[in-house]
């Protein structure tokens, strides 16, 4: 993992090692012209953008910009929502979402981390244990594997290990959060979302998170909605900088911290002074 | 100058603020007062007969003597054969509002029937219960068709309590499920159902309490006067605390002052003891809270 950091960001131009890496790699996410309404309320409009297979692709922009609702159409959460109407195409892996015969195993292929921490009202075991359930594994050994699994990988079973009967709800803010992972990886997700993660989680849990996240990157496609800028330099590939509803820019990370960038509000924002 | 120093206007704010906390405690005192006045009479008048031969006699001549067993199974048949008609349908009816239905006009005319028939008065359940369950569904009079003016009469009570628990769990527990890909029924069997259970068997004993203690809707629909024979089944009338009082109190001459007051503690003790049951539940579990 060391090497592929320091191979992306040592090389003097981060364009031709992004391309390097992933213009072989297919597209998994594919948005296409994607704009959504709340009744008469536009929160998102025309947005276009390709997420490479196993790439970190950032998302910022200040509130209201759209970002939390992009999130809701690509796992099809617009159908829980009423009022919300989504226009456009949204391919994943390949296949149009809206045409796809089963939302519960497209949702189970994206694994989804709220701002705020949901340790769901059962043991630490059961809350990882969730998924697989409903994905119907009954075997209690296998449960137990794919919990502690799941658990270390989210860097939290040295901590749990000991308590895993205990509530879920009850553990610190950032064990939480760290349980939400490991709940979103029990799914065994080919997509990662991440809505602001760190918005509730100390600093020291932030890194041992975003530690977690270089891990996964290997094996999964991780969309980082966030909202430190340094937080998108520090992990992603490339970023996405949302505005009032539009997709201003989209750049290789680097690029867009280092370099003159396309648009002034992308640099106004990544220095503090719009958002 | 001392900046803390006490000035006329806070002395006046003060004064105020005392006087306002104190119109607000007596009103609240006030509430319980007709509630230690009943208590005290009902044990003052009728306590004295109120014994284990009283609860589980039979009523003797001309019921102006004896117990009154057959009113007070009866009550608690009728009780439970309402509850067992409307604890299915509230509750289902809660979980359709709560969690399924999206909000358009037949919702909100559903919930608007809901606060209406909340709103209607007994009498009238009880001659809608005539209407539907004695002549047109031919219970004729019966336990059945009294339970059920009385499942109707009470579902707005288990509907209301149901849809405000469930209402109660956190959304983004729910969110959290659905994004897992999760159905909506695996999310209320696993996460909403456990957790606001709790509150619907609350509203379940507030309303038991509340039907035990109704006489209109069971007058005309399955309760009587009087009969020596206990109920064999749902089809068979039955006497009923409530009515029996009623009876008393009103229209059997001769029936020493004592007896109604005993009959009325015993009923309104059922009542209390269920309430207290509800309350201790409900402590008991908020105890227990998982979040």
């Amino acid at each position: 993992m060391v090497a592929t950091d320091a191979e992306a960001h040592a090389t003097s131009d981060p364009e031709a090692a992004w391309h390097q890496r992933f213009d072989s790699a297919p597209i998994e996410i594919e948005v296409n012209d994607l704009t959504i309404r709340y009744g008469e309320t536009t929160v998102l409009r025309g947005v276009n953008l390709d997420i490479r297979k196993n790439e970190i692709f950032g998302i910022i922009g200040p509130a209201n910009s759209g970002k939390t609702s992009l999130l809701k159409a690509l796992n099809r959460m617009d159908m829980f929502t009423p009022g919300m109407n989504v226009q456009g195409r949204i391919r994943i892996n390949g296949c149009d979402i809206q045409t796809v015969k089963n939302v519960y195993a497209l949702r189970r292929s994206i694994g989804v981390v709220f701002p705020l921490p949901v340790g769901l009202p059962l043991t630490v075991f059961e809350n990882v244990a969730f998924a697989p359930r409903l994905g119907g594994v009954k075997d209690q050994a296998e449960l137990d594997i794919i919990v502690e699994r799941c658990l270390r990988r989210a860097a939290l079973w040295d901590e749990v290990k000991d308590r895993l009967d205990s509530l879920g709800s009850f553990l610190s803010g950032g064990q939480q959060q760290r349980l939400t992972i490991a709940r979103a990886l029990s799914q065994d997700p080919n997509i990662l979302i991440l809505d602001e993660f760190s918005i509730a989680v100390d600093p020291v849990t932030t890194m041992r998170i975003e530690d977690v996240l270089k891990e996964l990157r290997k094996e999964m496609t991780i969309l980082l909605v966030t909202n430190l800028v340094q937080q998108a330099r520090r992990l992603a590939d490339r970023t996405a900088f949302f505005l009032n509803g539009e997709c201003v820019e989209i750049g290789m990370t680097e690029c867009l911290f280092t370099r003159p960038v396309l648009d002034q509000r992308t640099k106004d924002y990544i220095e503090g002074r719009c958002g | 100058m001392n900046p803390f120093e006490v000035t006329g206007i806070n002395t006046t704010n003060k004064r105020t603020q005392a006087l306002f906390r104190l119109l607000f405690m007596m009103m609240t005192l006030l509430l319980i007062l007709p509630v230690i006045i009943i208590m005290m009479t009902l044990v003052y008048k009728g306590g004295s007969v109120v014994t284990y031969d009283f609860l589980f006699s039979h009523p003797t001549n001309g019921m102006t003597a004896g117990g009154i067993f057959p009113a007070l199974f009866g009550t608690i048949c009728l009780v439970t054969v309402a509850l067992v008609v409307s604890v299915p349908i509230g509750v289902a009816a809660a979980i359709y509002l709560s969690e399924y239905a999206s909000d358009n006009w037949l919702t909100r005319l559903i919930n608007l029937s809901i606060v209406n028939l909340a709103g209607v008065p007994s009498i009238v359940h009880a001659l809608f219960g005539v209407g539907a369950f004695v002549i047109f569904f031919q219970f004729g009079t019966s336990i059945l068709a009294a339970s059920c003016t009385l499942a109707v009469m009470t579902l707005p009570v288990v509907i209301v309590a149901t849809r405000e628990s469930l209402q109660s769990v956190p959304m983004a527990f729910r969110e959290a499920c659905w994004n897992m890909g999760a159905t909506r029924w695996q999310t209320i069997r696993r996460i909403v159902l456990p957790n606001s259970i709790s509150g619907i068997l609350t509203g379940v004993i507030l309303e038991v309490s509340r039907t035990a203690g109704e006489t209109a809707p069971i007058m005309f629909t399955g309760a009587v006067f009087f009969t020596p024979f206990l109920p064999q089944g749902v089809m068979d009338q039955s006497m009923a605390l409530s009515l029996h009082l009623f009876v008393l109190s009103t229209q059997v001459p001769g029936v020493p002052e004592a007896l109604p007051y005993g009959v009325a503690l015993v009923l309104i003790s059922i009542v209390l003891i269920m309430n207290s049951a509800s309350i201790a539940f409900r402590m008991y579990l908020r105890g227990k809270k998982k979040w």
